[in-house]
């Protein structure tokens, strides 16, 4: 066990040690991995910043369920069961015909509502979901429509679906540039790799002269090239923590004009890992095919 | 405990560097193995740790014949042999104390258990003290000082040497010898490959002489 440890300490040494005796060569190639990361790394990010924009400036999406103008109270009271009995819905409000009429009136349209004889607004519920799937969005409409004394069901997803098919569209295309991205950052790191073992042809041959197997021989390659990866994931941590900083002024002056308020955001600890950890696993990536191509057989 | 069993070793070319070579090493044994260049001195010791297999035959040690064993096998075998080969083969980017370090840090050995025996074995072979200085900044007969530190650094029970005293000058090869001969005295076997037949011949070791890839045995 503790065997097992100092092997892999030593191989840990050893790779660091090759990192720092080539700077240069360490930080171009960090850089060059960092800024290809940063590109999908911030595309996630814009994404998950406009979803929850989204989210602020609308609020949940609503259904407004009318009810039939002949309903009577005990038509209204069953259908507050039925919404009280769905799992999906976050909330709902009644809205009484009298209530609406007074909101109406309050909004500027007393004369005009003054000349009625008597109200013409139904009943009416305003259900909030708990998702903002266009698609829950729709099955629950089409449910509510078929419900009794139920005169019209109106969501506004109209935009909803817009956002979202948007949204779908932007994560296949960083999904999409993420791979295409992290393929050239595994060539960087298989090319590194195989320089390095050529030049340490020698000391791998003296090695396996002297005992050394095959796991002691790759375990420093391995951990060069996940090392290498973790710094360019940590260079593109940082160029997507520029951005936002440089971003956040333009963004919040734009959001006002809009009359909202709105801080972009960075990314969070578990993305922050997880871009990190993505980098390292890539680099050990290109060290594997290096290590299999090159080494195999020596 | 090495066998040789009618071993024969023809190379990718063609050519038949040894022929029929039978001869059996006992524990605790100094065998000198010399012969004229090309003789297949070289071949034959590099037989013993698996560097080259036999086209022919058997090389057995400690009754395993090991030009049958698979390859991932082949650390561990090299691991309880220790190996002088005719280069040296330092690394020259690392310090003595690094060089002679290697084999324990294959096995992963803890860090201060493997220093104290770098330093016994860079004491053994004369260099005590010497272990920060590079490889390039030594004479040639320290240089093989080294490479047999690296050699015994494991405690191996066999030591193979291929003319560990080539290109030395008369003293330096006489110092080289004595300390092959006095890990035979601690009870390590020793076999020993020169074209200098003169090097050992105050303490008459069991000689086997090669010719043109035949062997032939003193009396
Ligand atoms: N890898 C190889 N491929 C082809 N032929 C080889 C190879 N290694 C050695 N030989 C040939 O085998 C013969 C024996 O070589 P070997 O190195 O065993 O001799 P040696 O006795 O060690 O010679 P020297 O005293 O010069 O070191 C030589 O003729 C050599 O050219
Ligand atoms: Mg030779």
């Amino acid at each position: 066990m503790s065997n097992w440890l100092y092997l892999h300490l030593r191989a840990i040494a050893q790779a660091s040690g090759r990192l720092a005796r080539q700077p240069l060569g360490t930080l171009l190639s960090a850089l060059v991995m960092g800024i290809a990361l940063s590109l999908p790394a911030g595309g996630y990010l814009l994404l998950d910043n406009v979803a929850s924009m989204a989210r602020g400036v609308s609020g949940t999406p609503e259904i407004s369920v009318f009810m039939d103008a002949a309903a009577a109270a005990e038509d209204a009271a069953a259908i507050e069961k039925r919404l009280r009995a769905d799992p999906q819905l976050a909330s709902f409000r009644f809205v009484p015909r009298d209530e609406a009429l007074k909101q109406l009136a309050a909004g500027g349209l007393g004369d005009v509502l003054g000349g009625l004889e008597s109200n013409p607004l139904p009943d009416a519920f305003v259900v909030t979901l708990r998702t903002g799937d266009p698609e829950v969005f729709d099955t629950l409409a089409a449910q509510m429509r078929a419900w009794p004394k139920v005169a019209h069901v109106q969501l506004d997803s109209g935009w909803v679906k817009r956002l979202h098919a948007l949204l779908a569209l932007g994560r296949s295309a960083v999904v999409m540039l993420a791979a295409l991205l992290g393929f050239a950052l595994v060539i960087v790191t298989f090319n590194t790799i195989r320089l390095q073992i050529m030049t340490q042809r020698n000391e791998i041959e003296v090695s396996r002269l002297l005992g050394a197997t095959d796991p002691f021989i790759r375990r420093p390659f391995y951990w060069f090239g996940s090392l290498q990866g973790m710094l360019g994931g940590l260079v593109a941590l940082g160029a997507v923590w520029l951005g936002v900083m440089g971003l956040s002024a333009p963004v919040a002056a734009l959001a006002e004009t809009y009359g909202a308020v709105f801080a972009l955001s960075g990314p969070q600890w578990p993305e922050s890992v997880a871009i990190v950890l993505f980098a390292a696993f890539l680099g050990w990536l290109g060290a594997e095919i290096s290590v299999r191509r090159h080494l195999a057989g020596t | 405990m090495i066998v040789f069993e009618d071993v024969a070793k023809r190379y990718a070319g063609g050519y038949t560097a040894l022929a029929g070579v039978s001869f059996e090493i006992r524990h605790g044994e100094l065998v000198v193995l010399s012969g004229h260049s090309g003789a297949g001195k070289s071949t034959l010791l590099k037989l013993i740790p698996a560097i080259e297999r036999p086209s022919a035959g058997a090389v057995r040690i400690n009754g395993e014949d090991v030009s049958r064993l698979p390859r991932r096998a082949i650390p561990y075998l090299r691991r309880n042999l220790g190996l002088v080969l005719q280069e040296s083969r330092l690394l020259f980017d690392r310090s003595v104390f690094d060089n002679v370090m290697l084999p324990l840090a294959i096995t992963g050995h803890p860090p201060g258990d493997a220093a104290r025996r770098v330093a016994a074995a860079l004491e053994r072979v004369g260099l005590e003290g010497r272990g920060k200085e590079m490889p390039a900044g030594l004479s040639g007969g320290e240089q093989q000082r080294v490479a047999i530190a690296r050699a015994i650094v494991n405690r191996p029970s066999v030591l193979l040497a291929d003319e560990p005293t080539a290109h030395l000058d008369p003293a330096s090869a006489a110092g080289i010898a004595n300390l092959f001969k006095s890990f035979n005295g601690a009870g390590v076997t020793v076999l020993v490959s020169t074209h200098d037949a003169s090097l050992f011949a105050t303490s008459a070791p069991r000689r086997l002489t090669l010719v043109k890839g035949l062997l032939s045995e003193d009396a």
